[in-house]
């Protein structure tokens, strides 16, 4: 069976999601990891507006314009003044190495496919296909937080995985009601803020964004 | 009407201290604003008390017994606890803990901490309980950051990342939810709706359901504390300023266990079977058996007591694990003590750790002699909490283990076991801090001990006797959690 074309796109756009998503784990550059979280932001907000566009759900123009204001223009721009501005665009020196990484990146993916599968074929939705990609990319975001050691990767890693349950409501359920996804944007951006507040006084206290030196903390 | 009261009164609170919150008479406005939130919130459960639920602003909020009964708590104890900060604060910024700027974040955050908790409490929209538990979670983390030290920032970059990695997990549950609702309730508004959830809660796919469950435990069950994901609690309430710990042990914890129950609920009613009842009470006797053991190796105060609330809201997850009008009933009355007995804990460790100058408890010794009211509130407090009678602790464990050993006599000895052990090494541990020799200085401020007495005066009073209108109440409450 053949797809419609616009829904042909939603799947290209979906797969885009997830090379983003893997791209995120094997870049060494916080400036890139910016970049492509931005271009992620911009896929999510294509494919939504597509999505609403098919079914004529108009609600999801909403939050496609809210993805495509916050996620990639506000977010990226504010990540890029801290990075200029605490001057740390070094490498994201990831704890385990990269190939390894991506190695548990793809059986990570398996495993969602399979997770997303039963879930998949009770969706009624045209895009349910998508459902798996989605999953897939909030545990490969999870696994980014997981293996960086500095502050901003880990909070890129962190709206990454937002991304991925944006586009798991979408993909499954043509978005949740309004008034939550304006609830879940607007606790995203406070989120970021008090974040680029934290920065500030991680940096002031330790003299890097290494979460290396916070190690004290153990369970004792 | 009382609805908006209750949730306008600490976000304009927030708003004010925003913008004044540094003059000298803030601490005095944060107990102001706190104290009307209270009454708002006896006002709301007088009319919810007498006049049955209420489903109120287009289908926005919902009030039932359950929730009412810890929106008066989560009141009192905020108002509470905002007396106590009033000195508290005032010494730690002479002490030069703390300058005017923070103490106008610490007291605007406050206010907006507790309108996002009530927020989460009586709405009725699952999706808008995740959007204010999440604020709650924002709220705080620069106030457990307060001090700058490299701890309390380790403590709140922790607090952040793991909370919030979990509350991502219940984001996906609610996803899920409504994704099985839509089949049910159609798109739209109302499939997020818990009135509207529960009335078709039987014809929910349960295969859906039961993943999202699991999602939703893990993710909110982050915000309980519950073992293996308990990581954040200790550092954030020992790090953080111990208003701060007071509210975090005794509100939000209830809070996240809320939005569980308020899940678990559902999915009961789509499942038919036990398996949300045997995932609490897995996860819940994990924390307390985790927590009893790690008690025994604390030194600094304030985490040995957070654990301890890991120990007792993982009992308060077991006993709603375990289900039924009784064990349900000990649930909630748990709750209660241990939020009163918690919050007056700190209160006292607060002080005490300020006349001795450190949490380490090898420096905090014969408070009995230096500040007689600190050292037995801290005395009479850690043996309520130890669940010796007559206070209400020992009525609620006791009910708990009796059901145990009725329903899972298998349970029984890690529960008596893991009690056993908590009360050995804290008590031990509490004792030469309260009666050994001493040589501390005297506070500048005189402490605010009156919440500490309060608070435990009213757990005695809930051990020898509830009243009968309050344990009718806690029973309808006990009921609509079913299972």
């Amino acid at each position: 069976m053949t797809l419609p074309i616009h829904l042909q796109i939603v799947n290209l756009l979906a797969a885009l999601l997830l090379l983003i998503s893997f791209a995120m784990l094997s870049q060494r550059r916080i400036i890139g990891l910016v970049t492509l979280f931005a271009w992620q932001g911009l896929a999510l907000a294509v494919s939504t507006a597509l999505v609403g566009w098919a079914t004529g759900q108009h609600h999801l123009y909403y939050s496609a314009g809210i993805t495509l204001i916050l996620k990639v223009i506000v977010m990226p721009w504010i990540f890029y003044a801290l990075v200029k501005k605490l001057d740390v665009d070094r490498d994201v020196e990831p704890m385990i190495n990269i190939p390894t990484t991506m190695l548990i990146g793809i059986a990570l993916v398996i495993f969602a496919f399979n997770l997303a599968l039963p879930i998949s074929q009770l969706a009624g939705t045209v895009t349910r296909s998508t459902l798996g990609i989605a999953m897939a990319c909030v545990l490969l975001a999870f696994l980014m937080m997981i293996t960086r050691s500095k502050a901003i990767p880990q909070v890129i890693g962190f709206l990454a995985m937002e991304n991925g349950l944006f586009f798991a409501a979408t993909s499954a359920t043509y978005g949740m009601p309004l008034v939550v996804e304006l609830g879940v944007a607007l606790d995203v951006l406070v989120g970021v803020f008090v974040l680029g507040i934290f920065f500030f006084q991680i940096r002031e206290t330790f003299d890097s964004l290494d979460l290396k030196h916070m190690e004290k903390l153990r369970e004792r | 009407m009382e609805i908006y009261w209750l949730l306008g009164i600490p976000f304009a609170g927030g708003i004010f201290l925003a913008l004044w919150g540094s003059r000298g008479f803030a601490p005095e406005i944060n107990a102001l604003f706190s104290l009307l939130t209270f009454l708002a919130a006896v006002w709301l459960t007088v009319r919810v008390v007498s006049g049955g639920p209420i489903l109120t602003a287009n289908e926005w909020f919902f009030i039932d017994p359950f929730n009412v009964f810890l929106v008066a708590l989560t009141a009192f104890v905020a108002f509470t606890t905002a007396l106590f900060s009033r000195p508290y604060m005032r010494i730690e910024q002479e002490h030069g803990r703390l300058n005017t700027a923070r103490l106008r974040l610490y007291h605007s955050s406050y206010q907006i901490f507790i309108s996002a908790m009530l927020l989460a409490l009586t709405t009725n929209n699952m999706g808008i309980l995740w959007v204010s538990m999440e604020a709650a979670t924002l709220a705080t983390v620069l106030l457990v950051s307060l001090y700058r030290t490299p701890a309390a920032l380790e403590a709140a970059w922790k607090y952040f990342i793991l909370c919030g990695v979990g509350i991502a997990q219940a984001l996906f549950g609610t996803i899920l939810l409504y994704f099985a609702a839509e089949k049910v309730l159609g798109s739209g508004g109302v499939a997020l709706l818990w009135t509207h959830l529960n009335e078709v809660k039987d014809q929910l796919e349960p295969r859906v359901l039961q993943l999202a469950f699991v999602f939703m435990l893990v993710g909110y069950g982050t915000k309980v504390g519950l073992a293996p994901l308990h990581n954040w609690l200790p550092d954030a309430h020992a790090e953080g300023p111990t208003p701060i710990s007071a509210v975090l042990s005794g509100l939000l914890l209830n809070v996240a266990l809320y939005a569980v129950m308020r899940s678990k609920v559902l999915v009961d009613g789509a499942l038919g079977t036990d398996m949300a009842g045997n995932l609490m009470m897995g996860f819940g006797l994990l924390s307390v058996v985790m927590a009893a053991f790690l008690i025994k190796r604390q030194t600094d105060v304030k985490r040995m007591f957070a654990y301890s609330s890991i120990e007792h809201m993982g009992l308060v997850t077991f006993a709603f694990g375990m289900g039924g009008a009784l064990a349900n009933f000990a649930g909630l009355l748990h709750m209660t003590m241990h939020s009163l007995t918690k919050s007056a804990i700190f209160f006292a460790v607060g002080h005490a750790t300020q006349s001795a100058g450190t949490q380490l408890m090898s420096g905090i010794r014969g408070l009995i002699k230096t500040c007689p009211t600190i050292g037995w509130g801290l005395m009479l407090g850690t043996v309520a909490i130890l669940g010796v009678p007559p206070f209400g602790v020992f009525a609620s464990e006791f009910l708990i283990i009796t059901t145990a050993m009725h329903e899972h006599p298998w349970a029984t000895p890690f529960l008596l076991t893991a009690l056993g052990v908590a009360f050995a090494s804290i008590f031990g541990k509490v004792q030469p801090m309260v009666f050994g020799e001493t040589e501390l200085a005297r506070l500048p401020h005189q402490p605010a001990l009156t919440p500490v007495f309060v608070h435990l005066g009213l757990v005695l009073m809930l051990g020898l006797f509830i009243p009968p209108y309050l344990a009718a109440w806690y029973r309808q409450a006990a009921q609509l959690l079913g299972g």
